[in-house]
């Protein structure tokens, strides 16, 4: 039982970070159609930006923010200098763009700080508390952080004026530009803040997988996996998805144990959890297309 | 009464094809001024062409002011509201979201405050569906929000298209109504593009009647109301 606790714990944490990401590719897809397959490679940019202002001497929270803050000036100027000529192009083009990307932030990342994995510290005080033994302080302090983050996230779009125009311009960019909202800097922001979210997400991660150009591979496909559960085009689905994803990994993962246990067979086991969620990811998209939560979009012809 | 808006020779093109021939006109202030032209005519072109939706060529001057190179959110700044073919409702946002989302530009709280009260005295039932999804809201009243929210730009202009698409007459009548009171009370001038040129022409003071991208008639409403000719070969009535 407490094993079982321990996985649905550990779980959480893990979709914590899916959630993140998942938020991340929500927000540049709503407002322009496209996934961007870059942004776990952007992160773990990120992520050694800060380990890097650390090496050079700033505490954890310090360096967190300042790499936030530079992966969001980076993020709105890929949007303005590299995506924005691409308007027009056919979403082949873009999406060539992203690998192109995905490939450049990766060697750069190697040729800069070398591709040996290197160790990432906890910000969270290495405590023993009574529960101590199903969840460990970091995996909470990355739930809790997360969920700080989602929190102010969703307190910006619905209550600021400039959330407001950011989610109309992403609805219907017509319509708020009559509205006088200036929709490609709307798009720019979104960018900026998709980056700040997997700023964020990789600093939380990198403790628990190292730090390293590969880091966010996984974590970006658990990430796509939770967005299409939950609905590419809703936030909130994107974020339960995200949480869904974990949880269900470690799941299969555990029962995965405990037939073999009973039973002596092995079904399944660690190594199968990325294709089981998959799989799961596939079925739930063949009977919900839209995702849990997403809307079915009809056009008009 | 001094000329809001001068059109000349007003050109718009999709893509390569050129779709406006070089449309001229002027509009008064405080006026109500309607275009009219069978489909294809370039109406809405028109329309588009002015707040730079399209690509376009010639000289727009509103108040003094070229805007022939603005882009549509600056164009909108200098008080030229839009309501677009198909309403443009924020479909996921609500209606009290959509109205909001309409005064962006504006900081003066109190003005937007007053705004806001004016328009659901227009419409009282958008105050009755202030948090419902806008998407749910039915074509009269997604027609009653678009106005609104052009309203809520606080506009020195207000261009119109096609507000009676789809509506029942009944409806129609009622935001005619309302269009004529926004015009007097909030000195809001309208230019107006409509397919049913009887109701169109009893609102408007002058009328442009656009046949394939030029002017073919131009005039006091009254006189193109009562040129049988132009009637009956354009406006088909």
């Amino acid at each position: 039982m407490e094993q079982l606790l321990q996985q649905i714990a550990s779980g959480l944490a893990n979709g914590a970070i899916y959630a993140c990401v998942a938020l991340a590719l929500v927000m540049i897809f709503a407002a322009t159609d496209h996934l961007n397959f870059a942004q776990g490679e952007m992160a773990m940019f990120s992520t050694y930006l800060c380990w890097q202002l650390m090496q050079w001497g700033l505490g954890f929270w310090t360096s967190l923010v300042i790499a936030a803050a530079v992966s969001f000036v980076i993020g709105v100027l890929i949007e303005r200098i590299i995506l924005r000529p691409l308007a027009g192009a056919s979403a082949l083009s873009v999406v060539v763009v992203f690998i192109g990307l995905l490939a450049i932030f990766h060697s750069l990342a190697g040729a800069i700080w070398s591709h040996t994995i290197k160790s990432f510290p906890s910000p969270f005080p290495d405590v023993s508390f009574a529960g101590s033994g199903i969840i460990g302080p970091h995996q909470i302090g990355m739930i809790v952080v997360t969920l700080l983050l989602l929190l102010s996230l969703f307190m910006f779009f619905t209550f600021t004026k400039l959330g407001l125009a950011m989610r109309a311009a992403a609805q219907n960019p017509v319509s708020a530009r009559l509205v006088g909202v200036n929709v490609d800097w709307m798009l720019a922001l979104g960018w900026g803040l998709a980056a700040a979210i997997g700023a964020v997400a990789g600093a939380m991660v990198a403790p628990v997988v190292y730090l390293e150009p590969n880091m966010m591979a996984s974590i970006l496909l658990y990430g796509f996996a939770g967005a299409l559960v939950g609905g590419i085009s809703s936030p909130g689905g994107a974020v339960f998805g995200g949480f869904m994803v974990g949880v269900l990994e470690n799941l299969v993962a555990y029962f995965g144990n405990l037939t073999e246990k009973m039973f002596g067979v092995y079904v399944i086991g660690n190594g199968e959890k990325l294709s089981v969620a998959l799989i799961i990811v596939v079925t739930i998209l063949t009977l919900k297309p839209a995702g849990l939560f997403g809307r079915v979009i009809t056009k008009r012809v | 009464m001094a000329a809001l808006l001068q059109v000349e020779g007003l050109k718009a093109f999709y893509g390569p094809s050129e779709a406006l021939h070089g449309v001229s006109f002027t509009l008064d202030q405080g006026g109500i001024t309607t275009i009219l032209g069978a489909n294809g005519a370039g109406k809405t072109t028109t329309l588009r062409a002015l707040v730079g939706m399209v690509r376009r060529e010639g000289k727009v001057i509103l108040d003094g002011k070229p805007i022939d190179r603005l882009t549509t959110e600056k164009i909108t700044r200098l008080g030229v509201a839009h309501v677009p073919e198909g309403r443009g409702t924020f479909t996921g946002l609500s209606v009290d979201e959509n109205l909001r989302i309409a005064a962006y530009t504006r900081n003066d709280k109190q003005g937007i405050k007053d705004d806001l009260d004016r328009v659901f005295s227009y419409f009282p039932r958008l105050k009755e569906r202030i948090s419902q999804q806008a998407g749910t809201l039915s074509g009269g009243e997604q027609q009653m929000l678009a106005i609104a929210r052009a309203l809520m730009l606080r506009p020195r202009l207000m261009l119109l298209d096609e507000p009676s698409f789809g509506l029942a007459p009944l409806i129609v009548q009622e935001i005619f109504r309302i269009m004529r009171l926004i015009n007097t009370e909030a000195k809001v001038s309208v230019l107006l593009v409509e397919q049913n040129a009887s109701l169109a022409l009893e609102l408007a003071n002058e009328a442009y009647v656009l046949e394939t991208g030029n002017v073919v008639m131009s005039g006091p409403a009254v006189e193109v109301k009562n040129n049988e000719g132009i009637r009956r070969s354009y406006l088909g009535y």
